[in-house]
């Protein structure tokens, strides 16, 4: 099963929607608890990093019987330097992303610890393209 | 101890959920960064908190918490009461501070999570 969703940048009040609607179609898909929650972790951190920091973007997920595979792809600025965004507790947040709850650097670390594979393709006035991959621990019963 | 017990601990308010409070919760998480909320594996959590913002029931939801205590006379919106009601989110309020409210619940028997 295919789903697609566009994610618009800035909109705080309406940040974690998709994450939401995803949540709702893993768990009638049967998908076991702890498969849709190391996953929707991952995907509302990247959401909130589309909503904080991107140009916006789309997320898009593929849910089969063993797998679940998520792409985020923004529309830019980049990300400079990856290898320091990857490192906990490194910030680039606004004040409103801070007053979100958010903004401490623990976006990217926290999805690649709920992913089991993570790719990040971006760069400097680049699209941002995010590749999750997740193997289901007992399978989605009606993916 | 129960959602029931935790409101009469910290003099709170029940905003929604009433139908839950016979409810038992054994762990307790303080915390206004949610990103540090979405770090925890354990489901069975009281969120205290005095981040009143949307973010804050979007992180209960994604977290499988089904409980949040807001500190500090944090009034919650009633588009978070209605965010909250829709995923069986129990929202109490209490006018103590983070610190006072989790000491009190700390000493009735309320665990951390770590």
């Amino acid at each position: 099963m295919h789903v697609s969703y566009e994610v618009k940048a800035g909109d705080f009040s309406n940040a974690g929607n998709v994450s939401s609607t995803v949540k709702s179609l893993m768990k009638q898909l049967g998908i076991a608890p702890q498969d849709v929650k190391r996953i929707i972790v991952a995907l509302y951190e990247a959401e909130v990093n589309v909503v904080a920091h991107s140009y916006g973007g789309t997320i898009s997920c593929e849910i089969d019987p063993e797998t679940v595979d998520v792409v985020v792809a923004d529309t830019g600025p980049g990300i400079p330097n990856l290898d320091l965004a990857m490192t906990e507790g490194y910030s680039t947040a606004t004040p409103e992303v801070r007053e979100m709850g958010f903004g401490a650097g623990m976006g990217l670390s926290n999805i690649r610890k709920n992913a089991d594979t993570l790719t990040i393709d971006t760069g400097a006035n680049q699209p941002t393209n995010i590749y999750m991959h997740f193997s289901l621990v007992e399978g989605a019963h009606h993916a | 101890m129960t959602l029931q017990e935790v409101v009469e601990v910290v003099d709170g308010t029940v905003l929604c959920g009433e139908e839950s409070l016979t409810r038992v919760v054994q762990l307790g998480f303080a915390s206004d960064l949610m990103s540090d909320v979405l770090t925890l594996l354990e489901d069975d959590i009281l969120l205290i908190t005095g981040l009143s913002n949307n973010q804050a029931i979007r992180t209960a939801e994604m977290s499988d918490i089904l409980q949040i205590l807001f500190v500090r006379n944090k009034k919650p919106t009633k588009t978070m009461v209605d965010l909250a009601k829709e995923h069986n989110i129990t929202i109490i309020t209490t006018p103590y501070s983070m610190f006072r409210a989790s000491g009190l619940l700390f000493s009735h028997g309320l665990k951390p999570v770590y």
